[in-house]
């Protein structure tokens, strides 16, 4: 999971060259915005098949919240 | 510049689309080559005589009844036709109702009932398919507000309230999306000959005309070319601009 999770973030918002782990934390470290977000939530949705609602996009700031959100929802 | 290939492959949603503005919108869009999805509320015989004349000169098309100022309704309209159509590339939020009166005997509903038909209406249809712009990194929104709602009109405090509305909805729609390729203009009509200007008293309508520079009232296809000019590469590089089609009334 965490390893897809992964590419698909590094997919979405076009990063290569860096080293994204549970922990990279998505404005602090990738410096994402909003949007970038978003589209990435987008990705996430239609790989996982989930509907992740923005009331639980604030709280999705690591890759880890994300892998242990679409975890829960397997 | 405007011909048959302009828009050749591009779906385009025109809210509003049986009469009016709306129709000859949906009429040049189709002329250019854009699928085109004609939206109307009650008109339905009126849409699809625009579906018909499109089908006519061998465009397509199709009508879609939907109230615009009902959110739930609108996102069932979208998900409908993104089900069908897999996109949506050109959206036109043109629908829109007068209800005139002075502001003193301007009643309550008059003011809610334009307001949220002619502003919510917009939101509405640009909030459920923002994800579809995005996720296309590319698309044309294209809002039509009104000279009303730039210089003002005595007796459409409801009206011009809900245009001025509409262009810092355009504005604020534009510079979110832009980053992705996203466009939101306005396009802002002056008295132009339809229905819904039928309404104004003659000696209202005569003093208007004296106020417009080029002396006399628009024709809807003179809105028309200017959304289709948005909608076209041509504008590929304005956003959040509105063009006041009207005449010169507005300067």
């Amino acid at each position: 999971m965490l390893e897809r999770v992964i590419e698909i973030i590094e997919e979405k918002l076009g990063l290569d060259d860096v080293t994204i782990t549970k922990e990279t934390s998505f404005k602090d470290d990738l410096g994402v915005d909003s949007l970038d977000l978003f589209e990435l939530v987008m990705g996430l949705e239609e790989e996982f098949n989930v509907e992740i609602p923005s009331e639980e996009l604030e709280k999705l700031t690591t890759v880890g919240a994300v892998v242990e959100y679409l975890e829960s929802k397997k | 510049m405007f011909d048959s290939k302009l828009l050749e492959g591009k779906v385009a949603l025109v809210t509003g689309a049986s009469r009016g503005i709306g129709r000859s919108i949906a009429l040049s869009l189709a002329k250019c080559g854009s699928t085109v999805l004609v939206n109307y509320n009650g008109s339905k015989e009126a849409a699809e005589d625009v579906v018909k004349e499109i089908e006519s000169f061998g465009g397509f098309a199709e009508a879609y009844g939907c109230n615009v100022s009902d959110y739930e309704a609108c996102k069932a309209m979208t998900e409908n036709i993104l089900g069908k159509y897999n996109k949506v590339d050109i959206l036109v939020n043109n629908a829109g109702i007068t209800r005139d009166n002075l502001i003193m005997r301007m009643s309550e509903k008059d003011y809610d009932d334009v307001l949220t038909t002619n502003l919510k209406g917009a939101f509405n249809t640009i909030s459920n398919l923002s994800r579809n712009f995005l996720k296309n990194k590319a698309g044309k929104i294209i809002n039509i507000s009104s000279v009303s709602g730039i210089i003002g009109n005595a007796g459409q405090a409801n009206y011009s309230a809900s245009k001025a509305g509409l262009i810092g909805l355009t504005k604020s729609v534009a510079r979110e999306l832009g980053s992705r390729g996203i466009c939101a203009n306005a396009v802002a009509p002056g008295f132009i000959e339809t229905q819904m200007t039928q309404k104004v008293p003659e000696d209202m309508l005569k003093k208007a005309e004296e106020n417009i520079v080029l002396k006399h009232i628009g024709q809807p296809e003179d809105v028309a070319n200017a959304v289709v000019f948005l909608a076209s590469k041509y504008a590929d590089y304005i956003t959040g601009q509105v063009i006041c089609v009207d005449g010169g009334m507005a300067m």
